[in-house]
Order: structure tokens, then C-alpha cells, then sequence
């Protein structure tokens, strides 16, 4: 199997959909002959023309608005938004227009939209370069939110997205655009809406997504050391969440911990510890704790390294679950 | 530029850049392309004149003004008779709409905001569908691809963006395989929604990849209460020039010089020659919505200056004065009256949907959460079924 970064995975992807269907167009700010401000697109201009990888003018709204529009027409654009904070000038075509069309429409009309967003920190950005707004989006009905956070999940996740009718929304941990890994390019690691055990364990469980995934990994086999057996959750898709396989770890473990870099308020493990509450209440051992970021402005770059959640304070969310 | 043509891209790039078409003679209101005068005169010599349409459509034409007006005023007694949430009228728009809609192929797709009724009745759209929208049975009400008219459109100039993309699509289409039907798409919006933000990326967009789409502004002059003069300080067709393509200010109460303008620009559109913006230069006879009250900002006396300049007025006069007889004007009163009654009778028999088949539509695909959410919504409404026959 072939060894390839996240971003060439994606890059590889976005390929075999562009092959695959002809619907398929891309477009965005500089995805063209630059192949993005993340090279992530680098080389699909040039394989498949100005008019399915297109440079378009700088306006996020323009993107996601004509992208609804060619979706209208039978297209499947898929979208780059250059930054996580940049989404917002697009924010209302996504929330109120590209997750409302099918409901409007009594199920007529079907916009198969992906936008792919590089998220999160951990670059020394300035700002608005490092931000997680996932749990925004995945307030929307209407939307499905997925991340990956390994090169074989990118490389299906991308093509999975684009074969949805629905709206999908890609997040692209861009501090682990680099990772290397193997990718299987004949076999699909299954649905993409699903929940992957990256690691067994008998203690305690660990939910995290995108960017967090290498970190709680790494925490698990610290952990081990102390004599913990965790057990890690990739929870790959934010919208839905596969709470099915989340349930199962807590019903066996007994404890949850979850973590994201976005501020913890209102999001994605807020709504993770509601839902195990109520399905495996006799199971929790501990309250389900999270390990995100403040309720605060993302951080200047020099500031960063204290706000993102790393392994030190995964162990000691473990830590208290544990003691309890 | 002919679309095979062309370039690098494989799509039309040409464009024949910025331009504001001359309004022609001055005749009439100088400031705006006029065909048919406030007293019902025909005028010659506009360079629009080739796509004037047809005198025998004229009563037709009419028609269409006339029956979209009628179904307005039932809209209107509909809602304040408490069986509609809101209603959006239309009255003194008609010749903006039903001129722009009549000009329009079946190939081409209309992208609307909330008030083109007339649009609507020229795609085919049953009247009554409309009103399903207000009356809160659905926030859509037809199959857009059936009549080529998308939705209606509440967040104002989001569908300018549709058009754009949609017709993008169109050009890729027509690249793919020359020989398919040319198409254009038409963005609705008003003066209001020309302050928007997602119309300049619209026309930005539009002329950056020479999308064969037109932009249909009505300026009816009042964004609810503001006047348009707060959104602009130039004609709004002026604007176009900015973006380098063609604006032209028409008399949007002259169904003749609409349509003849309409025509030209989805012709400029489908030849591969880039967008044009029209301002359709009306007015809103009648309040925002049936929510409104334009006593509070306007004055009767700038109501009362448009009632000469409205659009079925001057037609019916050329018509009389041109050998239309009073029995059309007859037939097409009971022809009215008959839709208003078949109006009423299908609106009050629209019944609330239940909350479980909005479970269907969230999503194309299965959704674990919402099959989810059904079935505890259905257990729990389950639960209260004997009382619900008896009453509930």
C-alpha cells in the first residue's frame, strides 16, 4: 500500500472523484495553478481544466452560493473554504440556504455540496487561521460534518462526502495535513458517518476527532504505562455521531473522557456526555469529562501550546475520572 | 462572441464590457426604455423595438397582468380573513413581472425572491401552490424543476448566487455538448436587496466567468419603509458598468418595453455575451406585506403619483383604443372571479401536515439522529392516541 501525507491523500481523492464523475467540479480561492494556499489540490488544474478546477474570485458566499447553484443544475461542487475563519462570510448561504434546500423543497431538491475547511490550530497562525467551529455547523439540521484524521480516512472520506446527496461539510485537520500513513486505495474503511475504536482499552474511553486523534493516542500508551488500559474512539464524523459505538466503549469501560480543540462550551462533548447519559447511566462510573479549549477568542500563536489540549491534560482528565 | 468560440477554458469568456444601453429617443421618460407611454401611445424607434413583442399577445399580455392582480387582492382578503400567516402583494408590479416571465424560454430557470407571483404564473406554477407558503403548510409549494422557477427565496439576495451558479452549470453543460439547448438563468432581487452583499458577489461572479444569467432588479422604491434613494445614489442600472457588463433602467410599468428588454438581454446572455442587469423602475402600489403600514413612512401623494403609471391601465387603454372589445375586459372578469373562487376553496381546504413527515425531508440519505428523534417523537405521540379521536 502506498504511503502518503493527509493533504496527498486528499489530493488523490479528489482525483479519483474528479475521474469518476463528471459532475464533479472544484472551486475555490487559489486552488488553481497554486493547487491552494495547502497544495492540496496541486496538479488538478492542470489534469482536468480551468472549468472543473476553478479559481474563483474572493468571496466565500459567491463560492458556496454558485455552488448551490450548480448543484441545482446536477453538479457536485466541491468547495475550499482557505481558512476555518473564513467560512463566515459564508455562513449564511451554508445555514440558510445550502442545509435548508431539501427541507424547503419536501425532499425535491437535492444540493450535494461539499465544502472542505482546513481547521484548527497548532501552526503559529495569526488569527482567525486556527479555529474549530464544527459545533456551529453541527447545530444546522441539514448538514453532515466529518473530519478525518489519517491518510486512508482523508483519501475515502473526500470521495464519500462527494458521493453524498447531501451537504457535507469536510474538516481538515491542517496541523496534520503532513501525517503520513498507508492508504488502501481498493478497499473503503466502511461508511463514513461511523465511528472507528482506533485503540482497546478496559478503563476508560477517549473520544476525539480530527487534530486530536495522534494526541489521544498518545495519551492511551502513556497511560498504559501507568497501568491504564484506554481505549481511544476516532470519532471521524461530527454530524451525525455515531453514538452507537461511543455507548458501547462507556458501557464497557465505564468512564468517558472528550476532547477538541474547540471551546468546550456548547460543543461536540457536551452533547457526547448528554447522550451517554442518557443511554449508559448505570454504566458511568465517573462523570464524562471534556478537555477542550476556553471559552475564549482563539489564543495568539505564542499562546497557543497552552490552550490546545494535549496529552498532559488528557492524563489528568483520565486521572480524575479514574479516581472517582 | 458565438459560444464556440471559445478559449482557453472551454467556456465563453467573451464579453463586450461595460456599457449602459442608450434608453433611445426621448420620448416618454427620457431615463428609461419606454415603449408604450402612461396614456397608452405606442412609441417608436427604440432600439429595443425589434424584440417588442408581438401586438397580438397584447391581450394576453394583459391577461396575465390582470389575473395576477385579481389573485393578489385574494391573497390579500385571504390573509386578513386569518387563513394566511402574511401576504407579500404584488399590485403595481405586473408589468415588471409578467413582461420579464413572458419573455423567458421553458429552458431557462427563474431564481425568485418572495414576490413574483406574476414570475410564477408565467412558469406554470398553479396559484394556489404559491399560497401554501403563507399559509404555512410548506416553505416551498412547488417542484422547481418541473416549472424551471426555483423556491421563493426569504433571505434577500441568497438566490442571486443560485442563478449565478446555475447558470454556470448551463455554460458547462452546453461545452460538454454543443448541440444542447442554449439557457439562461434570471435572478430576481430589488431595490432593497441590492444592498446585499451577495448581489455584488453575484455580478462579480457572473462577470468574472461571463455566466449567462440576467439580473432582474425591481426597484419598487420602498425596501419596506426605506426609500431606494437610501440604497443608491445612482440608477441602479448604473451599477452594472462597474462589473463590465450592460445595465439598461426600463420602464418596469410598460409590459412592452419589459419583455422587448428581457427578450434582448436572455438573447445577450445565450449568445455567450455575459450578463445584464435590468432595473425594472416600478412601484410598490400596495404595503410591504399585509404586516406593514405605509401610512407610518410614505405619503399618499407619492402613492397617488403612480396610480397614472399603472401598468394595466395604460395597456387596457391602448387596447380599448385598438379594437379590443369590451367583451374580452368582460370575459377575463369572470375568468378573475373564477380563479379567486378556486383560490379560496383550495386554500381553505389545506390541512396542517404533521410534524412526522418533516422527519423525511431533513435529509437526502438515512440520518441516524433524525430516524432517531422520529421514532421517540412517534412513541410519544403514540401515547395519546385515543384522546386525539376524541378531540385532542
Amino acid at each position: 500500500m502506498p504511503v502518503m501525507t493527509i493533504a496527498k491523500a486528499i489530493n488523490e481523492g479528489l482525483r479519483a472523484s474528479l475521474k469518476n464523475y463528471p459532475t464533479t467540479l472544484l472551486m475555490g480561492e487559489d486552488i488553481g495553478a497554486l493547487g491552494g494556499v495547502y497544495r492540496v489540490t496541486e496538479g488538478l488544474k492542470a489534469e482536468f481544466g480551468a472549468d472543473r478546477v476553478v479559481d474563483t474570485p474572493l468571496g466565500e458566499s459567491g463560492i458556496i452560493g454558485t455552488a448551490i447553484g450548480l448543484a441545482l443544475r446536477g453538479y457536485r461542487p466541491v468547495c475550499e473554504i482557505q481558512f476555518d475563519g473564513f467560512v463566515f462570510p459564508g455562513f449564511n448561504q451554508i445555514t440558510t440556504q445550502l442545509a435548508k434546500m431539501h427541507a424547503r423543497s419536501d425532499g425535491m431538491l437535492k444540493v450535494p455540496v461539499v465544502i472542505r475547511i482546513p481547521y484548527g490550530g497548532g501552526i503559529g497562525s495569526v488569527e482567525h487561521h486556527s479555529e474549530s467551529p464544527e459545533a456551529l455547523f453541527a447545530h444546522t439540521a441539514g448538514l453532515r460534518i466529518i473530519t478525518p484524521s489519517n491518510p486512508q480516512d482523508a483519501y475515502w472520506m473526500i470521495q464519500q462526502a462527494i458521493e453524498c446527496d447531501d451537504p457535507v461539510i469536510v474538516f481538515e485537520p491542517k496541523r496534520r495535513y503532513w501525517l503520513k500513513g498507508e492508504v488502501d486505495l481498493t478497499t473503503p474503511p466502511g461508511e463514513p458517518f461511523t465511528a472507528h475504536v482506533l485503540r482497546e482499552g478496559t478503563d476508560a474511553t477517549v473520544v476525539a476527532y480530527g487534530p486530536l486523534v495522534p494526541v489521544a493516542l498518545a495519551a492511551a500508551a502513556a497511560a498504559a504505562e501507568d497501568g491504564n488500559s484506554i481505549e481511544v474512539i476516532d470519532l471521524r464524523s461530527v454530524s451525525p455521531i455515531d453514538f452507537d459505538t461511543v455507548t458501547a466503549s462507556v458501557q464497557k469501560t465505564g468512564r468517558l473522557v472528550v476532547t477538541h480543540e474547540a471551546p468546550t462550551f456548547g460543543g461536540i462533548g457536551g452533547e457526547l456526555a448528554a447522550r451517554v447519559s442518557e443511554r449508559a447511566f448505570l454504566s458511568l462510573l465517573a462523570p464524562v469529562l471534556r478537555v477542550g479549549g476556553f471559552h475564549l477568542p482563539y489564543p495568539v500563536a505564542r499562546m497557543e501550546d497552552q490552550y490546545l489540549p494535549d496529552i498532559d491534560r488528557i492524563l489528568e482528565s483520565l486521572d480524575r475520572a479514574l479516581a472517582y | 462572441m458565438d459560444v464556440a468560440q471559445s478559449t482557453t477554458s472551454g467556456l465563453d469568456t467573451g464579453s463586450d464590457g461595460g456599457s449602459v444601453i442608450s434608453p433611445g429617443p426621448e420620448q416618454g421618460n427620457p431615463d428609461m426604455v419606454q415603449l408604450l407611454t402612461e396614456d397608452g401611445r405606442l412609441l417608436n424607434g427604440s432600439p429595443f423595438g425589434d424584440y417588442a413583442p408581438d401586438p397580438a399577445t397584447y391581450e394576453s399580455l394583459y391577461r396575465d397582468m390582470y389575473l395576477i392582480r385579481r389573485f393578489d387582492q385574494e391573497s390579500t382578503a385571504l390573509q386578513r380573513q386569518g387563513q394566511l400567516a402574511l401576504w407579500v402583494p404584488l399590485t403595481g408590479q405586473e408589468a415588471a413581472q409578467i413582461g420579464s416571465g413572458r419573455a423567458m424560454a421553458a429552458s431557462d430557470y427563474a431564481f425568485p425572491t418572495y414576490r413574483e407571483h406574476g414570475v410564477a404564473l408565467t412558469r406554470g406554477v398553479d396559484l394556489p401552490d404559491i399560497l401554501k407558503l403563507f399559509r404555512g403548510v410548506t416553505n416551498g409549494g412547488w417542484d422547481p424543476r418541473e416549472h424551471n422557477f426555483q423556491l421563493y427565496t426569504l433571505v434577500l439576495a441568497a438566490q442571486t448566487l443560485h442563478a449565478v451558479g446555475y447558470a454556470m452549470g448551463i455554460q458547462r453543460d452546453r461545452a460538454a455538448d454543443p448541440t444542447a439547448p442554449a439557457a439562461a438563468a434570471v435572478a430576481y432581487f430589488g431595490d432593497g436587496a441590492s444592498s446585499e452583499g451577495d448581489v455584488h458577489e453575484a455580478m462579480v461572479f457572473a462577470a468574472s466567468f461571463n455566466a449567462p444569467v440576467v439580473f432582474f432588479c425591481q426597484n419598487n422604491h420602498w425596501a419596506i419603509s426605506v426609500p431606494s434613494d437610501v440604497q443608491a445614489r445612482v440608477p441602479l442600472a448604473q451599477r452594472a458598468a462597474g462589473y463590465g457588463f450592460p445595465g439598461i433602467r426600463v420602464d418596469g410599468n410598460d409590459v412592452l418595453a419589459v419583455k422587448a428588454v428581457t427578450a434582448w438581454a436572455l438573447e445577450h446572455a445565450k449568445q455567450g455575451k455575459g450578463p445584464v442587469l435590468i432595473e425594472a423602475f416600478t412601484y410598490r402600489m400596495s404595503a410591504h406585506t399585509t404586516a406593514d403600514d405605509p401610512t407610518k413612512y410614505r405619503a399618499t401623494a407619492d402613492e397617488e403619483s403612480w396610480v397614472p403609471r399603472d401598468p394595466l391601465r395604460r395597456l387596457e387603454t391602448y387596447l380599448r383604443a385598438n379594437g379590443t372589445s369590451g367583451s374580452f375586459f368582460d370575459r377575463l372578469a369572470t375568468e378573475a372571479a373564477e380563479q379567486a373562487a378556486r383560490l379560496r376553496s383550495t386554500v381553505l381546504a389545506m390541512e396542517a401536515p404533521d410534524l412526522s413527515q418533516r422527519f423525511d425531508t431533513a435529509y437526502a440519505e438515512p440520518h441516524p439522529l433524525v430516524q432517531e428523534e422520529l421514532r421517540l417523537w412517534q412513541a410519544y405521540e403514540s401515547g395519546f392516541a385515543p384522546e386525539k379521536d376524541g378531540g385532542r
